[in-house]
């Protein structure tokens, strides 16, 4: 058995915004019959062609992190889910478009996730209210995706994408709306498929391929890093 | 003239609590969520209004103000209007929301929500059967009979509640029940929880990896689902998909393990939290407040007789804030523990409901408490029930369930000591 890289995504967001669906849309290609609460944190895992079709294509693992929960739980289940955000290499941000609560929720599910971030560029928030510098020095990848479009109806589709434009903005993410209950979102050759397969490319090369002159000594370097931390935290 | 004045009175403070449930439920029981039935905010405060307004009720009672006959109007007119609402206003809308939430029913609902009240009207009827709490001589559609089962309701919830409350609240607070708990401890847990993680991870590359060989190499093991599958799955050969399922048990194992860590993990960093919080000022004072209030359960629990029926009037005023502070607390951490964005009105339509039948019992049992000339009003007010039946009724329903609170802590609390040792 190939032993391939990893990366791990989280995927973030309230209680029944419909993550574990997501998850295992993007992970089984089925849709899931009997969602049910998440305890604790439900990983799953992807195999994802990095750079599909040329000459550098390489196969990854990518672990999707599904962490339950919500925003204002006890700040004792706060940092035991702190743990789950450990050497965190990408973030989807996910909202339920029929619930603007839900939307609004992710700027601090976002602001908790990065603030644990160990590594060194991790991003340090003082006083915990959204800052866009933030954002934009922020060396973690985030994706927006929308969830129970089915449910909009025709006439306020322009209004709810208008407002997902504006948080994808603010968040420098690119974004996607779906249904979890319908595959057809996520068919090949959709453009939501090239967004999802972009963002897990950006991923990876964030991860491992970095703008060093000398990308295979960084490269190489990473991945004994990458083996130690996978044991000790 | 005084009527007119002793009324505005009222209804500014009737205002005033209205807001106060609007506020709270705003703030504290929906932060997270989106309102979008209106009807459910103005259900809940509007309940919340009548609640208190009864309390503030007695306290008037006993302080003399207002005239008398003035009082006595607006006790009537509060009570009709908090049975109006807690017969038949909160239980429709219950009925209604969870039809909503149905999705076979949904067509229909107003039907379907009409059929469910007339079910509770039913088994709410039937409730005043085998209890022996009104005299014979009043007609059916008297108001004794609707506070009578209101009554016995809310008394048994009252009792329940005040019975754990007795033996949780020593519980909560007391030091000397807090287990040791240690950063290192936690750590430890988080590193297990952090190593099942990974298991499950590994486990879940191989399932994947070899999905997708058996994809490219063209068998079709997808999701052997129906009864056509079972059928192949029995008869194919493929090792493949044998081998599969067996890792699947393996990773599904896992993540139950995953789950009980994770819980695990909770309990011990709210166990350090509430260790830090006794440290400080805030803590030490509600300590204190704990042992005060463990001799005054702990009294209860044993009956013995006042020697003052003063003192006991300033113990129903701290009983009545403390209760009204503590059940919204207990509704507020209930409510955070089991609600969903698709479940939250229904929660809290329900919860209006106990605080409303909770606030009403509550009344009939704080005579109990009064100094004897006070106890006249109600008694006239609420007409001839046999109130001596409650007061026995709530003594027992306390017993129990103290009783049996005692058995399920110590049960826990023996728990987990073991727990740790395993680690």
């Amino acid at each position: 058995m190939a032993s391939l890289d990893r990366v791990k995504v989280l995927v973030l967001g309230d209680s029944g915004v419909g993550k574990s669906s997501l998850v295992h849309l993007l992970c089984q290609n089925q849709v899931l019959g009997n969602p049910s609460w998440t305890v604790g944190c439900s990983v799953d895992v992807r195999i994802h062609d990095y750079k599909e079709g040329t000459p550098e294509e390489k196969t990854f693992y990518i672990e999707l992190w599904d962490v339950g929960g919500s925003v204002g739980s006890a700040s004792s289940l706060k940092s035991t889910r702190a743990v789950f955000y450990n050497s965190v290499n990408g973030i989807i941000l996910v909202h339920d478009l029929t619930n603007k609560k839900s939307s609004q929720n992710l700027y601090r599910w976002s602001l908790e996730a990065l603030n644990r971030d160990s590594s060194p560029t991790g991003v340090i928030v003082s006083n915990g209210d959204y800052d866009r510098e933030q954002f934009a020095e922020n060396p973690v990848p985030l994706l927006l995706i929308g969830t129970k479009f089915d449910q909009i109806p025709e006439s306020k589709r322009s209004e709810v994408l208008t407002r997902t434009a504006f948080l994808s903005e603010d968040f420098i993410a690119e974004e996607i709306n779906l249904d979890c209950t319908n595959p057809r979102y996520l068919a090949a050759g959709t453009s939501n498929a090239v967004k999802l397969s972009r963002f897990f490319d950006k991923v990876i090369e964030k991860r491992y391929f970095t703008r060093d002159p000398s990308p295979m000594a960084a490269f190489t370097d990473r991945k004994r890093f990458n083996f130690k931390s996978l044991h000790y935290d | 003239m005084s009527f007119l004045v002793d009324s505005v009175i009222m209804f500014t403070s009737q205002v005033l609590f209205f807001g106060f449930g609007w506020l709270f439920f705003m703030r504290q029981l929906f932060k997270d969520y989106e309102v979008r039935q209106y009807v459910v905010q103005v259900v809940f405060s509007v309940t919340f209004a009548f609640s208190c307004t009864m309390f503030e009720l007695i306290i008037f009672e006993i302080l003399g103000a207002l005239s008398s006959s003035s009082r006595y109007f607006h006790w009537k007119l509060n009570l009709y209007v908090i049975l109006l609402v807690l017969i038949f206003v909160v239980p429709f809308y219950i009925g209604y929301f969870v039809v909503s939430n149905i999705r076979l029913l949904q067509r229909q609902r107003l039907l379907f929500a009409c059929m469910v009240w007339f079910t509770f009207m039913y088994f709410f009827w039937k409730l005043g059967d085998p209890f022996p709490i009104l005299s014979p001589k009043h007609g059916i559609l008297s108001i004794e009979q609707l506070i009578s089962r209101v009554g016995v309701i809310g008394v048994t919830l009252m009792a329940l509640l005040s019975g754990f409350g007795a033996v949780n609240c020593p519980y909560t607070y007391m030091s000397y029940f807090l287990r040791n708990v240690t950063d290192g401890d936690i750590l430890a847990l988080e590193r297990r929880l952090l190593q099942t993680m990974d298991m499950i991870v590994s486990k879940k590359k191989r399932i994947a990896m070899t999905r997708r060989q058996m994809y490219q190499r063209g068998e079709d093991q997808n999701k052997q689902t129906g009864f056509w599958g079972m059928i192949k799955s029995v008869t194919s050969t493929q090792s493949g998909s044998e081998n599969l399922s067996l890792i699947q048990q393996e990773v599904d194992a896992l993540e139950e393990l995953s789950r009980q860590l994770f819980l695990e993990t909770v309990d011990l960093q709210s166990t350090k939290e509430r260790i830090e919080y006794s440290k400080t000022f805030q803590g030490k004072y509600f300590n204190f407040l704990g042992y005060f209030f463990s001799i005054y359960c702990v009294w209860k629990i044993f009956m013995v007789k006042f020697w003052s029926q003063h003192i006991s009037f300033i113990l129903v005023g701290i009983i009545i804030v403390t209760s009204i502070r503590g059940l919204l607390i207990t509704l507020t951490k209930f409510f955070y523990a089991i609600s969903s964005s698709k479940s939250s009105n229904v929660i809290v339509l329900v919860l209006a409901q106990i605080m409303g039948m909770y606030f009403v019992s509550s009344v009939l049992l704080m005579r109990m408490s009064m100094p004897l000339e006070y106890r006249s009003i109600v008694t006239e007010v609420l007409g001839e029930l046999q109130f001596n039946f409650y007061h026995r009724w709530f003594d027992v329903i306390f017993l129990v369930s103290a009783l049996s609170s005692i058995l399920f802590l110590y049960l826990a609390h023996k728990q987990a000591p073991e727990k740790h040792m395993a680690l």
